[in-house]
């Protein structure tokens, strides 16, 4: 049901639905009270986070751990920290937030608020509503923060409120990570509140960009240290680029492993090989649907055969 | 007011781009942060009034020139040729820019009392055209009256009855024109300028001459030395043709009258093949569906029908009259008001989408040879500057290329390319060894002159015209193109854009930078 409801949900591919517009290219006044203009505060108010409670609790929870399993680390490594914080994580599926959601502790899943690309999430009413209030949504732009939507980051913040958010500005289009964009280290420098750096594995093979059905496996999340923002805005950005890449490091091999190269700068990128794109895409492994056709085991090369 | 044109850098954001495919077109997605695409400059408004800026161009002419009406006098002998159906591209809606302008020149020369009046099609080496063709580019009025007392005629660089041998330019260049328009007290041009390689002397060198000297411009080297085709004072072919046209002017009285069209090329119902995808709205992208999938179920005979009866709704954005030179340097001010778009620097790999129809395949097919043309030839060399791509760069092409001759209309291709392609590809190499033999078959001379054929040489021609571009660039790759019909060529075949990206690789090197040349409609790129 979840499924059927989010692939109801999805945009359809242009030419279908609407194209996506570029971001060189200067938009036109946004038309009414959608897009970024959508007025997000009915989603937390007392009556309908009770709600939403409710609905993470009975709906998100139970379809998350039958379809993605997954396996959490390093929340210790945050819960030390006093006052709300902004949870900075690689992204590659729609599978992320509610994974997310569904392995933070309490104290912070119920005071969570997302921030999702409006062009995407707020372009008609019915989505707008819905991911308010499922994902207590708040839209921004994709490409570059305005001061509207910053704003009200800063003051969601101010009122104690947690942020989740993707500093790549959408979903991997290929399976490897892209490059971040500055909007989480500037919002982390402008209001002092540090950036939790996470790590989600295995959604994007679950459920990957332009997919049209979700597959069922296991994920990883791994939580990091959080990265302070007392130094300029572009170090801050680095530090949480180098700490989510050392994260995904420590998933697929181990902590020691990972940590000796940190140590020596060694850690793989997140970014992928730089190769021809069917190298990229061969270096990620069989998706789980060459592995159900195959019934190879998880996650195993098929080629080349083992001697 | 209309937006210029201009470069749009891909990010992921960007949504796929609209790729013309022959009798068809596809949405294709181009690699992020190191590709852009060029888009036309928007359609300028049309003149208000069309007749009456003709009327005053004729009254108030350009350089040194009379008005029209004082170089008409009874008893004289008028000639007033006009381009041939290669223009406009689409045709366009009736009224024709050239019927408009005959008409005003035709109402001057009656008032005048002028009796011995003839209209020539100035064909140069390209096919004749139908009575339905000439009655669409000159109206009812026109044809009616002319056409039945044969004061209708389309020009034969083949007859030597119909040619006047006037001499050798300073370079040795032979003139052989048309005797009617030697023997005329006043040639009036009335041209259509749609892209700036058009007009100038180049419409009487080319369109009126006979092979003997039509060959003088088009050939390897001139070709080869055009940097580009469509800017002419570094056109070598413009340069022979403007020795030749000057020429041709100390013995004939020339009054030239060119006209600019403004880019809406295609009708309300297909704006959206005009119009930047994030701007496409429901209608366009339902447009866009329904006509893509009708067309897929078509043949491609009926998808050819289907585009080749398209009119586009192209209107006049100017008209200049009177001297050649003066005129031609007014025209190519207001061509590039409407065509120019400023682009930064070369990229690794230029992308070209074909559309169905060039300037030699009007009602006809697309043959590969004409693929080449118009690729290589044309889409290569609109620019100035600089070429769209650097030296030793890739240029890719979306187009079916389908092994297919129109037998009527290119007889020379089908043996050009079964024969001559199969021995070399080089041009120089086919100039030294086809060329004279093509030129002066009397079967293809022969249907030339009688039937609705091009010229013999007029395949080689299509060979030279990306001569340029052959030596330039490192590879060139058709995207979906007949795979034999490609190889034939000396180019290499691809079945997806993507993988055309991937095999570019292996001339440019890893994650080149890529340009889509977002064309139609018809523009310039001006390379800084």
């Amino acid at each position: 049901m979840f499924t059927e409801r989010l692939t109801r949900l999805k945009r359809l591919p242009f030419p279908l639905g609407t194209p996506d517009w570029p971001g060189q290219v200067p938009r036109p006044p946004e038309r009414g009270d959608l897009g970024v203009n959508y007025g997000t505060d009915w989603a937390r108010r007392y009556p309908v986070r009770l709600a939403r409670a409710a609905y993470t609790e009975a709906v998100t929870r139970p379809l998350v751990a039958a379809v993605a399993k997954p396996a959490v680390e390093g929340l210790d490594r945050f819960e030390n920290v006093e006052g709300p914080v902004i949870f900075a994580a690689n992204h590659s599926s729609h599978l992320d937030t509610p994974v997310i959601t569904s392995v933070l502790p309490d104290r912070w899943r119920h005071k969570l608020v997302t921030l999702a690309a409006a062009d995407y999430f707020f372009d008609t009413k019915l989505k707008a509503v819905y991911f308010s209030f499922a994902l207590n949504a708040i839209p921004i732009e994709r490409l570059k923060v305005s001061r509207r939507a910053s704003d009200k980051a800063e003051e969601l913040l101010a009122e104690g409120w947690n942020l989740l958010i993707f500093p790549e500005g959408g979903r991997s289009p290929d399976g490897w990570g892209q490059r971040h964009n500055a909007g989480a280290a500037w919002l982390s420098v402008r209001s002092g509140r540090p950036l939790v750096p996470l790590h989600v594995q295995g959604t994007g093979r679950l459920w990957p960009r332009g997919a049209r059905r979700i597959y069922t496996g296991h994920t990883a999340v791994t939580f990091g240290r959080p990265v302070w923002p007392d130094a300029p805005r572009q170090q801050v950005a680095a530090r949480l680029e180098t700490a989510i890449a050392e994260l995904a490091d420590e998933t697929s091999t181990d902590w020691w492993s990972a940590r000796r190269r940190a140590a020596a700068g060694s850690t793989p990128s997140l970014l992928g090989p730089t190769a021809a794109s069917w190298r990229r895409s061969w270096a990620l492994g069989p998706s789980p649907k060459d592995r159900a056709r195959r019934r190879s085991p998880a996650g195993e090369k098929v080629w080349p055969p083992k001697p | 007011m209309p937006r210029p044109g201009f470069v749009l850098e891909v990010d992921r954001s960007t949504p796929p781009v609209l790729m013309w495919h022959g009798e068809g077109y596809r949405l294709e997605r181009l690699p992020a942060d190191r590709s852009r695409v060029v888009y036309a400059p928007e359609p300028l408004a049309p003149l208000a009034d069309p007749d009456e800026a003709i009327r005053r161009a004729l009254l108030e002419p350009l350089g040194d020139s009379a008005p029209l009406p004082e170089l008409l006098f009874a008893g004289m002998r008028l000639t007033i040729a006009f381009d041939d159906l290669s223009l406009p591209l689409p045709p366009m809606r009736r009224p024709d820019n050239r019927q408009r302008v005959i008409e005003a020149v035709l109402d001057l020369a009656a008032a005048a009392g002028v009796d011995d009046v003839v209209l020539i099609a100035a064909l140069g080496l390209h096919r004749r055209m139908t009575d339905a063709e000439l009655r669409h580019a000159l109206g009812d009025r026109i044809f009616d009256a002319f056409s039945p007392s044969g004061r209708l005629r389309q020009h034969d660089a083949e007859g030597p009855e119909g040619l006047t041998y006037i001499g050798k330019t300073d370079h040795g260049e032979d003139v052989e024109v048309s005797r009617r328009v030697a023997e005329s007290d006043l040639l009036v041009y009335v041209n259509i300028n749609l892209v700036a390689m058009d007009g100038g002397h180049k419409s009487t060198s080319t369109g009126l001459m006979s092979y003997k000297s039509v060959r003088h411009h088009h050939n390897v080297r001139t070709l080869q030395h055009s940097r580009s085709l469509m800017d002419r004072p570094h056109s070598e072919l413009h340069s022979s043709a403007w020795r030749i046209g000057r020429l041709l002017g100390q013995h004939v009285k020339v009054f030239q009258i060119e006209t600019t069209l403004n880019n809406d090329a295609f009708p309300s119902n297909m704006a959206f093949l005009q119009k930047r995808e994030w701007e496409w709205g429901v209608r366009d992208r339902a447009s866009y569906l329904a006509s893509s999938q009708g067309l897929s179920l078509l043949s491609p005979t009926a998808r050819r029908n289907i585009f080749h009866s398209i009119k586009a709704p192209h209107q006049m954005t100017s008209v200049q009259a009177g001297e050649v030179e003066a005129v031609h340097t007014r025209t190519i001010a207001n061509l590039h008001r409407q065509q120019v778009v400023d682009v930064e620097g070369q990229s690794d790999v230029v992308v070209f989408g074909l559309p169905h129809v060039g300037p030699y395949n009007v009602n006809s097919i697309m043959n590969p040879l004409l693929v080449m043309c118009m690729s290589l030839g044309y889409w290569f060399n609109m620019y100035i500057g600089k070429p769209l791509i650097r030296p030793g760069g890739v240029i890719i092409v979306s187009h079916p290329t389908p092994w297919a001759f129109h037998p009527v209309h290119h007889p020379s291709y089908i043996d050009f390319f079964e024969e001559v392609l199969s021995a070399t590809t080089d041009p120089l190499e086919i100039e030294k060894t086809y060329e004279e033999r093509f030129a002066t078959d009397d079967w293809y001379r022969h249907l030339y002159r009688t039937s609705y054929a091009y010229h013999g040489v007029h395949p080689l021609y299509m060979w030279y015209w990306g001569a340029h571009a052959l030596e330039y660039a490192g590879a060139t790759i058709i995207v979906g193109g007949n795979r034999r019909a490609v190889r034939r060529m000396g180019f290499r075949p691809a079945s997806t854009l993507a993988d055309a990206l991937e095999m570019a690789e292996d001339h440019v090197g890893r994650d080149p930078s890529v340009t889509y040349f977002h064309c139609p409609p018809v523009m310039l790129a001006n390379v800084h």
